[in-house]
């Protein structure tokens, strides 16, 4: 899918995770170096930090959620990309995200394109929102 | 502060695994997929990595030095949030060219905005803002991270 496929309002959804594990939490702490206790050592997490269980890391839901922008539009690279983080992703969580077309426009180089991102938890409780802005990928304008 | 970050083919296979993302466009130059961005490229946000090449990052156990996280006992407050919990509330990327196996960047951060806010669930929220160019070995500014902090007066219930 190219930027030039997409109209305003076009929408994707897709399950980013289905039922989060903690092993995906130790597998996203040795790839980032983000060893903060907080997301893989529930004895610290529960015991010392207060919480029910350990918590994802926001980057990971971030990078979740890029997925569903880059799987779709894949033709197309981000010039911006931007998210909140509303509620905490606990392991378990599967995590949905939908990626709607804001609107589409010719720039200097190119169309480009804005999308509003969501993300959803099992619950329909919104995790992230964010936006995206794509255009064209960096390999055709070299 | 300075500091320098190698973009590795294996690091690169390795975050995307991790994101559970298996698309070739992140691994195999010369699939399809990566040949339409010009080779292989790192995901949207590989930068995060940046902490495995920050020599100050506070969340990576250290030989020698006593640790926050569980061991044979439960563990230590985070040096970084007091009896409240450190926690990312934004985080923005602005890209200016890909990230390829073999790029070098030069990661430069600074100190942005900081403000607080009072919250019913959590006391006091103290943000801060921490802004982080990186620029490759062309000289070619390629990516700024914007990460926006809030630390808790007390933990907050998810």
């Amino acid at each position: 899918m190219r930027i030039a496929d997409l109209q305003e309002g076009d929408s994707r959804t897709a399950i980013v995770v289905d039922g989060l594990t903690r092993t995906q939490l130790v597998m996203y702490a040795g790839a980032s170096g983000d060893y903060n206790p907080l997301h893989t050592d529930e004895v610290y997490a529960t015991q010392v930090a207060g919480y029910d269980a350990v918590i994802a890391h926001g980057q990971l839901t971030m990078g979740l959620t890029a997925t569903v922008v880059t799987g779709w539009v894949d033709e197309a690279d981000l010039g911006a990309f931007g998210v909140r983080f509303k509620n905490q992703v606990l392991p378990g969580d599967t995590l949905t995200v939908t990626a709607t077309v804001v609107s589409v426009a010719d720039s200097t180089h190119g169309p480009e394109a804005e999308l509003a991102l969501s993300t959803v938890n099992q619950s329909g409780v919104e995790v992230v929102t964010g936006y995206a802005r794509l255009r064209s990928p960096w390999g055709t304008v070299r | 502060m300075s500091f320098t970050m190698p973009v590795e083919a294996g690091a690169i296979l390795g975050f995307a695994r991790a994101l559970g993302d298996l698309d070739p466009r992140w691994y195999d130059e010369n699939s399809p997929a990566a040949q339409v961005h010009g080779g292989v490229t790192a995901p949207p946000t590989f930068v995060a990595t940046v902490a495995q090449f920050d020599e100050d990052w506070p969340y990576r156990p250290r030989p020698g030095v006593p640790w926050h996280g569980s061991g044979k006992g439960p563990g230590t407050p985070a040096p970084t949030s007091g009896t409240g919990t450190s926690l990312h509330a934004e985080q923005h990327y602005e890209y200016f060219g890909p990230l390829r196996p073999g790029d070098v960047l030069t990661v430069e951060r600074e100190p942005g905005k900081s403000w607080e806010k009072h919250s019913a669930r959590a006391g006091t929220l103290r943000f801060e803002e921490e802004i982080t160019r990186f620029t490759n070995q062309r000289g070619e500014l390629v990516v700024t991270a914007t990460r926006v902090r809030v630390v808790t007066e007390r933990p907050v219930e998810a």
